[in-house]
C-alpha cells in the first residue's frame, strides 16, 4: 500500500473522536451537540475502513455502512426531538432539560 | 513518485478533517458548524479512497454529505435566530473538566496505538483491485451479510415512523392553536 499506513488513519481517527466528545461536552445547543455527535461516529467509521484495509476483509466496510445508516436514523429523531422542542417555546440549552414529561 | 503524490492528499485531507472538525465544535453560528462538518464529511471521503473504500467513500458524499446534511441546514434555517444558543453551558469547572477528558481519552488512544504501532497494525493485507468496489460490496451485502443488510432496513423505518410520531401536533397544541383563532 503506497503512501501513509494504517496507524496514521487510526490516530487521525483518535483525534476526530476526541475532538467530538469535546464537543459533546462542552456546547449547550442540541443543534451543535448533534454535528459533534456525527463526528464521533464518522471518527468510527474512520477506524473501521481503516482496520477494514488492514485485515483485507470487507466487513468493515460494511459496518461502515450500518454505522452511516444509524447515524441518519439518529439525525431524523433527534432533529424531530429539537422542532419539537422549538414548537412548544422550550429554550433550546441541553442544560435547561431537566425533567421527563409528556 | 506516485508514493509522494498520495501522502501529499493524504496529509491535506487529514489536516482539513482535523480543522474542519475543531471548526463545528468551536463555530459560535450553527450555520457554520453545519458548513464545516460538510467539509469534514468530504475530506473524510478522500481518506476513506485513500484505504481503498470506494464504495463507502461514494456513499459519504451522497448520504452524509448530501441528505443529512441538507436536513441539518434546513432544521438550522427553520429555527432562525433561536438555533444560536451560547457558546459553552456549565461552571468553569464543568468546562476544563470536559476539555481534559476529551484530552485524556486521545491521549490514552495514541499511547495504545504507539504501543502496538511497530508490530501487528503495520503488516497490511494485500489486497485486489476490487477491493471495496460497489460491485465487491454489492454481492457481499446481499449473500454474506444479508441479515445486517435487513436490519438496517428495519432501522430506518422505525426512525422514519419515530420521526412522524415527533412531528405530530399534541392535543393541547392544537387546542391553543384553536383557541387563539377563536
Amino acid at each position: 500500500m503506497s503512501g501513509p499506513g494504517i496507524p496514521w488513519y487510526l490516530a487521525i481517527s483518535a483525534m476526530l473522536f476526541s475532538i467530538g466528545v469535546a464537543g459533546v461536552l462542552l456546547r449547550r445547543s442540541p443543534l451543535i451537540v448533534l454535528l459533534s455527535l456525527e463526528i464521533m461516529l464518522n471518527a468510527s467509521n474512520l477506524a473501521f475502513v481503516g482496520f477494514s484495509r488492514l485485515f483485507g476483509e470487507m466487513d468493515g466496510q460494511v459496518f461502515a455502512l450500518a454505522v452511516m445508516a444509524v447515524a441518519a436514523a439518529e439525525v431524523c429523531v433527534g432533529l424531530g426531538l429539537i422542532v419539537a422542542m422549538a414548537r412548544r417555546n422550550l429554550a433550546l440549552d441541553v442544560d435547561s432539560f431537566t425533567e421527563l414529561r409528556g | 513518485m506516485e508514493n509522494f503524490l498520495v501522502w501529499v492528499i493524504w496529509l491535506v485531507a487529514a489536516g482539513a478533517c482535523l480543522v474542519t472538525g475543531l471548526r463545528v465544535v468551536t463555530a459560535s453560528n450553527p450555520f457554520s458548524s453545519a458548513l464545516s462538518l460538510i467539509g469534514n464529511l468530504a475530506s473524510l471521503a478522500v481518506l476513506y479512497l485513500l484505504a481503498s473504500g470506494e464504495f463507502v467513500a461514494a456513499a459519504q458524499v451522497l448520504v452524509y454529505a448530501g441528505a443529512v446534511m441538507v436536513m441539518f441546514l434546513f432544521v438550522i434555517a427553520y429555527l432562525g435566530g433561536r438555533a444560536d444558543a451560547p457558546w459553552a453551558g456549565g461552571t468553569r469547572t464543568i468546562q476544563i473538566a470536559s476539555v481534559v477528558t476529551a484530552a485524556a481519552l486521545l491521549a490514552v488512544t495514541l499511547v495504545a496505538l504507539m504501543l502496538d504501532a511497530g508490530g501487528r497494525l503495520s503488516d497490511e493485507a494485500d489486497v485486489d483491485r476490487a477491493f471495496g468496489s460497489p460491485a465487491e460490496m454489492g454481492r457481499y451485502f446481499l449473500t454474506d451479510q444479508l441479515l445486517a443488510f435487513e436490519i438496517t432496513s428495519i432501522v430506518l423505518l422505525v426512525a422514519a415512523v419515530g420521526g412522524v410520531v415527533l412531528g405530530m401536533r399534541s392535543e393541547a397544541e392544537a387546542l391553543a392553536d384553536a383557541e387563539e383563532t377563536a
